[in-house]
């Protein structure tokens, strides 16, 4: 039995350190551990979890952490069943920098996350009102926007636009995709002016801040939301706490670039609970409709 | 020394000319305004009108010192979220007036801290993309030195963008990708030819559409001769883009946008 998705196991004695040793590699991460087990480890309270106690919405059943999720596990909780279909599915990243062995950097992401990029959008409902739904998945290449993320998310925008309904993006993502050089930084200013003419033909724009939004994608579509939710806890700023620690020399205080630090700080317009988040967007979306 | 890496240290020596001389050397009666009416006045960032012959132009830039007390000033040139949103008020104005703006664009990046995050450097920056993308009014973004990621990209959504021949443009410094990629400062120089930052890269793949020659000499020594051409381009292509429809205008800058990215479809 793969108990923790590891090759050894810890006993009691040296479990402590072992511990100690892993969360210190992965402190700011509110992900379980490995999960194909019959045991997850939160990242958070680190306590040991029964898997089968994690329902679809994925929290901790012991401290409510809100573990990260790939797209499909977000569409089977946000989308009235049946009513997904996808757009630009087949898409897949070229190699702009000529940067080298990206092929073999992007099949292992593939590999890893199970599915071709960075980002998911389709058309669907939610609670009965159609709207456009973009999904980004932090565990490809951290969510990264390279070409793919920047050109689909741009469709899905376009799309809207044309076909006059609102877009919901849920953002997750390191920022810009560093292996596409500069191309990747154009992607910001492309998905920022197709929002532009989705907000000049007066339509809704929804973004669901979840954790960790960081980076470019910060600085582009994330807050230009007409109305921005974000997840309990969510990691959102620009830039990274590292090379802020490294720039002023100063601790950073509690609490720090977090969900409710944005909201205090006027950046965020509701922190919603994953299980609330449905009714929410359905309520939003009611709210807009266009007669 | 690759000629990236030389490019690099080119544009950081600290008697490169700022965006207040490239400013003074191309246009007259610069009249600086301050203040983003939010919160501040941010030094990093430089704006205001002038006139450009006898055309009325808003100008705008990103602020470098040559001393250290002009540097803490400015900030290194790095803006603040007042900064950016300063930027936009200015353009704001010029559109409402219909006057062109000029950007001058030098900055190793947005600042990094505790104080640009509470208030908001990435939605400052996301905002300054979306209203320049849609600003009714000509906009030229001139690259003078450094163009450090998102911070430099907030003033640089422009109809048509130029760089001086040192200038360079990329999504993090040479030191940051080599560390973070390959977790080794060293290769610095390595990184920076790959990273294709440099004038002439960045006119093959469309980033700018432009390139400006520098003197032998150094551009410290001889600025007029480059701000002559600047002039005399600016001179010619505003008064080209000001006779434009703006609705043409705008759907140019789109699909100047537009287009970038490398993706196949199955």
């Amino acid at each position: 039995m793969n108990l923790f998705g590891k090759k050894s196991y810890f006993s009691l004695e040296n479990g402590e350190k072992e511990r100690t040793k892993r969360s210190d590699k992965k402190r700011q991460k509110a992900e379980p551990s490995i999960p194909d087990g019959m045991w997850i480890k939160c990242n958070t309270c680190k306590a040991i979890i029964y898997k089968k106690e994690v329902t679809e919405f994925k929290l901790c059943p012991n401290c409510d952490a809100h573990f990260r999720m790939s797209p499909s596990e977000r569409i089977a909780i946000t989308c009235d069943e049946g009513t997904w279909e996808e757009l630009d599915a087949g898409m897949r990243t070229k190699n702009p920098m000529d940067y080298p062995d990206y092929d073999k950097v992007i099949e292992k992401a593939q590999k890893k996350a199970g599915i071709l990029e960075g980002v998911v959008t389709g058309r669907c409902k939610i609670c009965g009102q159609d709207t456009v739904l973009a999904l980004m998945d932090s565990h490809f290449m951290m969510g990264s926007m390279g070409s793919v993320v920047g050109e689909k998310v741009t469709r899905a925008v376009e799309y809207a636009t044309k076909n006059r309904l609102p877009i919901i993006i849920f953002t997750t993502s390191g920022g810009a995709r560093m292996q596409e050089g500069i191309i990747s930084l154009m992607q910001m200013a492309k998905v920022a002016e197709a929002l532009g003419r989705h907000d000049e033909a007066g339509l809704l724009y929804i973004t669901v801040l979840t954790d960790p939004t960081t980076g470019g994608v910060t600085a582009s579509f994330a807050m230009l939301g007409d109305i921005i939710l974000s997840e309990p806890k969510a990691l959102i700023g620009f830039a990274g706490q590292r090379v802020i620690q490294g720039t002023i020399h100063q601790k950073l205080p509690e609490g720090f670039q977090r969900a409710e630090f944005q909201l205090e700080h006027g950046f965020v317009d509701r922190i919603v609970h994953r299980e609330k988040l449905r009714g929410e967007l359905g309520k939003i979306l009611l709210l807009h409709k266009e007669e | 020394m690759n000629e990236a890496m030389k490019s690099v240290s080119i544009v950081r020596k600290i008697e490169r000319p700022n965006t207040r001389q490239f400013i003074k050397a191309i246009f007259s009666d610069f009249m600086e305004f301050h203040g983003d009416r939010l919160f501040a006045d941010d030094g990093a960032v430089v704006g205001g009108v002038a006139f450009l012959e006898k055309m009325p132009v808003t100008v705008i830039g990103i602020q470098k010192g040559h001393t250290l007390e002009e540097n803490v000033e400015c900030n290194f040139g790095s803006p603040n979220p007042e900064g950016y949103r300063k930027a936009l008020r200015l353009m704001k104005q010029a559109e409402k007036f219909h006057r062109p703006v000029v950007t001058f664009i030098n900055t190793a990046g947005a600042f990094c801290g505790i104080g640009a995050e509470e208030r908001g450097q990435g939605e400052a920056i996301a905002r300054n993309l979306l209203e320049m993308s849609r600003l009714k009014t000509p906009i030229i973004s001139i690259f003078i030195g450094e163009g450090g990621s998102g911070g430099a990209l907030a003033l640089a959504v422009g109809d048509t963008v130029w760089m001086l021949e040192h200038g360079m443009y990329s999504v993090l410094s040479p030191e940051g990708f080599a560390s973070i990629l390959w977790r080794d400062s060293s290769r610095v120089a390595e990184a920076a030819e790959l990273m294709k930052m440099t004038a002439k890269d960045l006119l093959e793949n469309k980033v700018i559409d432009r390139m400006f020659p520098e003197p032998k000499e150094g551009l410290e020594n001889n600025l007029d001769a480059v701000a002559a051409e600047l002039k005399k381009a600016l001179l010619e292509t505003l008064s080209k883009l000001m006779e434009e429809e703006i609705s043409l205008l705008l759907e140019n800058r789109y699909q100047r946008f537009r287009k970038f990215g490398e993706f196949v479809e199955s």
